[in-house]
């Protein structure tokens, strides 16, 4: 084993000091030898397993909704659409999958039909398809604004401080969910674009919280008045120098709130706020059908389903982008790992000594 | 020159003792990336009562962790192999419980921080009292009452007072006092003190090495002290054990390592180590007399004789003086201005200072005494507040934003800790060509060219460019730094303790290419030091600040050697020189002088609680300010 030192610094020159400098510190180098910051976040991200996991359902799931009843200008596979109708197969809808005649069968309607015999698969796809577009549209804007307002707050502190912080602590008096529902109705809520551009108004707050707290630290750090003293401007400070320092809690962040989204936007679809027929979302599945609930249970269980599973994903992204980004986190190495090492440790030792 | 430094009551008798920690083999490895990598290989050492037993090296030699590694702290990555004896008793392989009643009862440790070491929301007596109930069985009466001895042990003013203070109450160095009281609260038998001082002031650290001195025959404890600071090592050890990339590589006595030093590398540790007094004797021809002694008109001392490895050669002013000043400073007040109810903090109390062209002036000064202050405000990141500041001609006070800009082209500074002052997600290639781009000189390829010329400069491989400032070391980080100042070929340069966050012998490769590139450039040159030995090797001139006073200054020789001044001679007096023998005579004409200047009114610790006061005042005033900067009359005022 032999780590390969940093260049040497002295090329040419010979100077047994060099080796000094070049040990120093060894053993972090060696954790970080030729990687960027992005590399070794990524490896580490890589490494979390449960993220892992989840990142390939999560992207299993977009698949899944994308191909199957076909989004937008991408066909779809599955020969019904949500709007369909078509005759009942089994004796109230009930689902068409599971083992019949020893084997296991998908059947007309896996996921089941309602009353009056919509697809239940298709349903719940086409659900999946505007949740999804919610919890991002909404993770993507109000991170936007989040970032903005908090950077300048944070940036330039004083009244712009005073001003904005103020504004942000009035939107968060007021209960998302109520605002929520007051924009989701004004703004039309068939549409789960002009729902979640409501949403993102007032689900930033936190963001910019974060952010702000993130340039207050950023700013007192010497690099922000190298940059100045090369000539560098606010904005220039702000974007190119503080913004790359604040990434991971942004990302992290914004993980965490796109969660939160799909729960916002299933509650008030629940409510009666959000999507509301004849355009379909999870959250307006389960209310449109929770009197079906005693008689056809399908109809509310695999939305409920899907609706937990995308959560779940994303928040165990979440958590994993946050381990990844924390560099004083260290891994405790596992037993087997260990034994691992050791082994390879006694071998390489027995091919030594078979040597000499 | 014989041991005659360790005639000390408890040292002769010493040797007789059975150790009190017998070390054998002792390995340190920890788990990175699926392999074992060795932090400490085949340590093996004794520890008497009453002994000192220094521990040597640079940051990564393993001298922190293979004493760490005794009682159990290493991090969850790492593991111990080999035999620790603690009065005959294995150590490692102790489970969690029987290592915590060893810990605190028979090894205690005092570490580097005091303030993170302190728990700031509990007062000092609370959390020596917590030790004590732990370890043994006292009521909290007596417990009090014991924590009030401890304290006046450790010559903490009025301990009955103390008792019931938090640590941000004390100054830096009674915390440490207070710190020591703590680990000795058991009577240990084993003292582990890692790097005990280096966060300190020098003339707060010449008293923590006394306090020191005095306790380990009183309490006849071993110790182990951790140090990069062959000066304090030669204060405190009797024997020395130098350590390197986890090998130790040569031990013995202090004499024998200070002045017959077997391995290569310990002769380099020691020659890399800036020796206050050798660059100005040997200039002057004046060769052996010491600088304290010399201006208080009594004995003759004889410096080291030992020469040193590679003499550096001394800057001089260039050939041709030319006229004008690079920097010129008149009844320089510079103020953290205050909010609500907290007054405004005046930071700088009036100073007269120049810097001719291409001249280096050192500046030196205790933490809280505004040194930091100036260069910061020559380089226009804290405004004038009174008085005028001129730099290359342009006058600071009350400059406009726009015009600040064409005063950076000719000024640049280079910070203190270039871990913080580069920024990391930024390729070092692109952090020195900054202010090029910036201001418009080169770009594309032409920038290129030039921030790989600046990479030659600083003797780093072009190949760097492209690397961030984690995968680098300490020293090539600050050679970075090095390079992004110089990127504009500055008239003056600011130098705010560069090499005080660096190993020495990386100090003494970052200093000669310092010296090498003022010669090669020519600028002007404040540096910003608290060692005075650093400051000694580079400037022609030497300025002396306290508490936001200019104090002295003069001409290198003549405040190194006849300082005018009271504080300029206890600042000189307080500098551990790495020479046990010639530290053991400094040390007692500092006490001479320290009681010779006893202030009559006020007491000494009255003293040190208003300067703890002023130095934390200073630190809630830059806090403050380093916000508000922006705010007062606009955003991007400064």
């Amino acid at each position: 084993m032999s780590i390969t030192p940093p260049l040497e610094p002295n090329e040419g020159i010979t100077d047994p000091k060099s080796t000094v400098e070049n040990t120093e510190n060894a053993i972090e180098l060696k954790e970080v030898e030729g990687l960027s910051q992005g590399r070794i976040v990524l490896r580490r991200f890589l490494r979390h397993r449960g993220a892992m996991i989840s990142a390939v359902v999560l992207v299993a799931v977009v698949i899944l909704v994308t191909t199957s009843i076909g989004w937008g200008p991408i066909p779809g596979w599955w020969k019904y659409g949500y709007r369909e109708t078509s005759d009942i197969v089994n004796a109230g809808g009930a689902p068409t999958m599971g083992f019949q005649d020893g084997g296991f069968t998908f059947g007309e309607h896996p996921f089941g039909q309602d009353n009056i015999g919509h697809d239940g698969f298709a349903l719940v796809m086409r659900g999946t398809q505007q949740s999804l577009t919610v919890m991002f549209v909404i993770g993507l804007l109000s991170t936007t604004i989040g970032v903005l307002v908090g950077a300048l707050a944070g940036f330039f502190r004083g009244r712009l401080d005073d001003l904005l912080m103020r504004f942000t602590d009035m939107i968060i008096t007021i209960p998302v969910i109520m605002i929520g529902a007051i924009l989701g109705v004004l703004v039309g809520g068939a549409n789960p674009w002009s729902l979640a551009i409501a949403l993102s108004l007032v689900s930033w707050t936190n963001m910019a919280r974060l952010v702000r707290g993130q340039f207050l630290t950023l700013r007192e750090r010497e690099f922000v008045d190298a940059a100045r003293v090369a000539g560098a401007s606010n904005a220039r400070i702000m974007f190119k120098h503080i913004l790359p320092n604040a990434v991971g809690v942004i990302i992290v962040n914004a993980t965490l709130l796109m969660a939160s989204a799909i729960l916002l936007e299933t509650a008030l679809s629940y409510l009666g706020f959000g999507i509301s027929s004849p355009e379909v979302s999870l959250g307006q599945l389960i209310n449109e059908y929770q009197t079906a609930f005693a008689t056809r249970p399908w109809l509310f269980w695999w939305p409920g389903l899907f609706i937990v599973t995308i959560a779940l994903c994303v928040n165990f992204i979440g958590d994993g982008l946050r381990d990844a980004f924390d560099p004083r986190q260290r891994r405790i190495p596992t037993k087997r790992a260990l034994a691992k090492a050791d082994a390879r440790k006694a071998r390489s030792q027995a091919r030594a000594a078979a040597r000499a | 020159m014989t041991t005659d430094y360790a005639t000390s009551p408890g040292a002769p008798a010493a040797d007789a003792k059975a150790p009190i920690l017998e070390v054998r083999d002792l390995r340190v490895e920890f788990f990175v990336d699926g392999e074992w990598f060795p932090a400490a290989e085949d340590v093996s050492y004794d520890v008497r009562p009453g002994e000192v037993l220094a521990i040597v090296g640079e940051s990564g030699s393993g001298k922190t962790q293979s004493s760490m590694s005794l009682i159990g702290l290493l991090p969850p990555n790492g593991r111990s192999e080999g035999s620790a004896k603690l009065a005959g008793r294995e150590l490692l392989g102790l489970n969690h419980k029987q290592l915590s009643k060893v810990r605190g009862k028979d090894v205690s440790v005092i570490f580097q921080e005091p303030m993170t070491a302190l728990n700031p929301v509990y007062t000092v007596g609370f959390q020596i009292v917590e030790t004590l109930r732990v370890h043994f069985d006292m009521t909290p009466k007596q417990a009090r009452a014991r924590a009030v001895e401890l304290l006046r042990m450790v010559d903490l003013p009025n301990p009955e007072e103390s008792v019931d203070k938090y640590p941000h109450q004390l100054s830096g160095g009674q915390r440490q006092r207070a710190m020591i009281a703590q680990a000795l609260a058991c009577e240990p038998k084993l003292l582990i003190a890692d790097e005990p001082t280096t966060a300190l002031d020098v003339t707060v650290q010449a008293e923590i090495l006394k306090l020191m001195r005095d306790l380990r025959h009183r309490v006849d404890a071993g110790i182990i002290l951790i140090t990069h600071d062959m000066g304090v090592v030669a204060d405190l050890s009797d024997r020395v054990m130098v350590m390197k990339n986890g090998r130790v590589v040569e031990s013995g006595s202090a004499d024998e390592v200070f002045n017959r030093p077997q391995h290569e590398y310990t002769r380099q540790l020691l020659d890399a180590v800036p020796h206050l007094g050798s660059e100005t004797f040997a200039a002057s021809g004046l060769n052996g007399e010491h600088p304290v002694a010399a201006a208080e008109g009594t004995a003759t001392l004889h410096v080291s004789e030992r020469p040193l490895g590679q003499p550096l050669p001394r800057p001089g002013l260039l050939d041709d003086p030319r006229t004008g000043s690079a920097l010129e400073a008149k009844g320089l007040v510079i103020e953290y201005p205050g909010r609500g109810r907290v007054p405004a903090f005046r930071a700088i109390n009036g100073i007269d200072l120049t810097i001719g062209k291409g001249e280096v002036v050192g500046l030196v000064g205790e933490s809280g005494s505004g040194k930091t202050t100036v260069g910061r405000a020559a380089v226009g990141l804290l405004p004038v507040a009174g008085g005028s500041l001129t730099v290359n001609g342009v006058e600071l006070a009350g400059i406009k934003p726009k015009d600040l800009r064409a005063v950076r082209q000719d000024v640049s500074i280079v910070f203190q800790d270039p871990g913080s002052s580069l920024n990391p997600r930024l390729p070092i290639g692109e952090s020195i060509g900054e202010p090029l781009k910036l201001h418009k000189i080169a770009s594309g390829a032409d920038l290129d060219r030039r921030v790989e010329s600046l990479l030659d400069r600083v003797h780093l491989p072009r190949a760097m460019r492209n690397r961030y400032p984690h995968e680098l070391s300490g020293g090539q980080r600050q050679r970075v730094g090095i390079a992004r100042a110089l990127a504009l070929s500055p008239k003056l340069l600011i130098a705010d303790e560069p090499t005080s966050a660096l190993d020495v012998s990386v100090q003494a490769r970052v200093l000669e290419l310092f010296q090498e590139l003022q010669r090669e450039y020519g600028f002007a040159c404040l540096f910003i030091s608290h060692d005075l030995a650093v400051v000694e090797i580079l400037s022609n001139r030497i300025a002396v600040m306290s508490k936001g006073d200019l104090v002295e200054v003069g001409p290198r020789e003549q405040i190194l050697r006849a300082p005018q001044q009271d504080y300029t001679k206890r600042l000189l007096a307080a500098v551990p020189v790495p020479n046990p023998a010639e530290q053991k005579l400094r040390r007692e004409e500092r006490d001479r002088l320290l009681a010779a200047a006893a202030p009559a009114g006020t007491s000494a610790a009255e003293a040190a609680v208003a300067d703890g006061q002023r130095v934390e005042a200073f630190e809630d005033a830059e806090q403050e300010t380093l916000g508000r900067r922006y705010q007062g009359p606009g955003p991007g005022q400064v």
